[in-house]
């Protein structure tokens, strides 16, 4: 029997294209048309060629912003990731109480970010707020309105709270994947606690948490609103990070040019580091369907 | 489109990399390429290899504008070059 090749089915992704180009293509080439002009307002442009590239890339303040928002990531990966794991772990394995865990811990990820920047903001005042009265009690100094170490730990602390539930979650939906036989083969082996973790929970789970980890880090690396909302990227310029100092650069000072090299040039960083997380977790994939 | 603050620059920027995908397409439609695994461990077609030269050119470009003074004609030879390599060995 011969095929009928049918090419009538390209039409059905007109529609997607058409959003994709007016959500995404036509602002991206607006942006890069930006980013080598300077304007006064008015729609009038100059070109001014790599100038705002050339500007951008010899300012500390880039770098500076950089690097604090590496140095977020970093740090919030590093406690999201274990934290979610061994919630995922003490989570109970079905029953009522499953359930309710479950929607326990997905109530933080149903909170607006700028509700979750105000909730922290009044938690950690000293003279209202449950955490920054209990450590003013305490006879601990905070404040982290005028303390950078005070800022960045409840920026942190916020982070953690807000989206720890979304590893846990991913995690447990990994656990519960994990076939029984798993667990009774590790049982007649004398396995203990944590060589099933290592050997069996830990390596049926790197897919999930491969996700969790690509997630966490662009969501980390283009946080904005909740440490706006917190800190306004203060004490001083101590959690200014990225997207704040470009929102404050193309809103606040209004330069638009600059912003929008700034604008490219973080841009191509997260798709760079999407790029790496989605090429090890579809080769990763492969090679466990080898296997 | 005014307020697109379109220059003539950018403009064949935008048509040389809608040629360059409508060229690739065509290409594949013509001679399917299969994967291959290069020097990086990866498995790649054709439009990955296109892709990692252009995010490549992206980051060699900004990397010419902040360390030298030279033209950009040179980020754009080094470009060119590092493209081959890619479509070559990668």
């Amino acid at each position: 029997m011969e095929k009928t090749v049918n090419q009538r089915a390209w039409l059905l992704v007109i529609p997607v294209l058409i959003l994709v180009a007016f959500s995404s293509i036509i602002p991206m080439m607006t942006v890069v048309n930006y980013s080598f002009q300077d304007s006064f307002g008015g729609n009038e442009f100059f070109w001014v060629g790599l100038e705002w590239y050339r500007e951008l890339l010899h300012s500390e303040r880039l770098w500076d912003a950089f690097g604090r928002q590496l140095l977020f990531s970093f740090i919030i990966l590093l406690i999201e990731i274990p934290l979610g794991i061994l919630v995922a772990l003490s989570m109970p394995k079905k029953g009522f109480a499953a359930s309710i865990c479950l929607v326990l811990m997905s109530l933080p990820l149903l909170i607006p970010y700028n509700v979750v920047g105000t909730i922290w903001q009044v938690f950690g005042r000293a003279d209202i707020g449950l955490l920054g009265r209990a450590l003013s009690d305490l006879g601990i100094s905070y404040n982290y309105s005028q303390n950078a170490f005070d800022a960045w730990a409840t920026v942190i602390m916020m982070d953690v709270w807000h989206w720890t539930s979304l590893v846990a979650l991913l995690s447990y939906a990994g656990l519960r994947s994990i076939p029984s036989a798993y667990y009774q083969a590790a049982k007649i082996d004398q396995a203990g606690r944590w060589s099933v973790f290592r050997h069996i929970e830990l390596p049926k789970m790197r897919g999930v948490l491969m996700i969790a980890i690509l997630l966490r880090f662009m969501d980390s690396f283009m946080i904005y609103t909740e440490p706006f909302v917190l800190t306004g990227g203060g004490p001083g310029n101590a959690t200014t990070f990225l997207s704040i100092d470009l929102v404050k650069m193309a809103l606040g000072q209004f330069d638009l040019g600059p912003a929008a090299a700034f604008s490219l040039m973080y841009f191509l960083v997260i798709l760079l580091i999407s790029y790496v997380f989605y090429t090890v977790m579809i080769t990763a994939d492969k090679n466990e369907a080898n296997r | 489109m005014e307020w697109m603050a379109w220059t003539l620059p950018t403009a064949l920027f935008f048509v040389t990399i809608a040629l360059t995908l409508a060229g690739m397409s065509l290409l594949h439609l013509k001679y399917p390429g299969t994967p291959r695994t290069g020097i990086l461990g990866i498995e790649t077609m054709r439009g990955d290899r296109l892709f990692i030269s252009l995010l490549g050119s992206g980051f060699i470009n900004l990397a010419w504008i902040g360390l030298t003074d030279a033209s950009q004609y040179g980020a754009l030879v080094i470009c060119g070059l590092f493209a081959f390599c890619v479509f070559r060995w990668v």
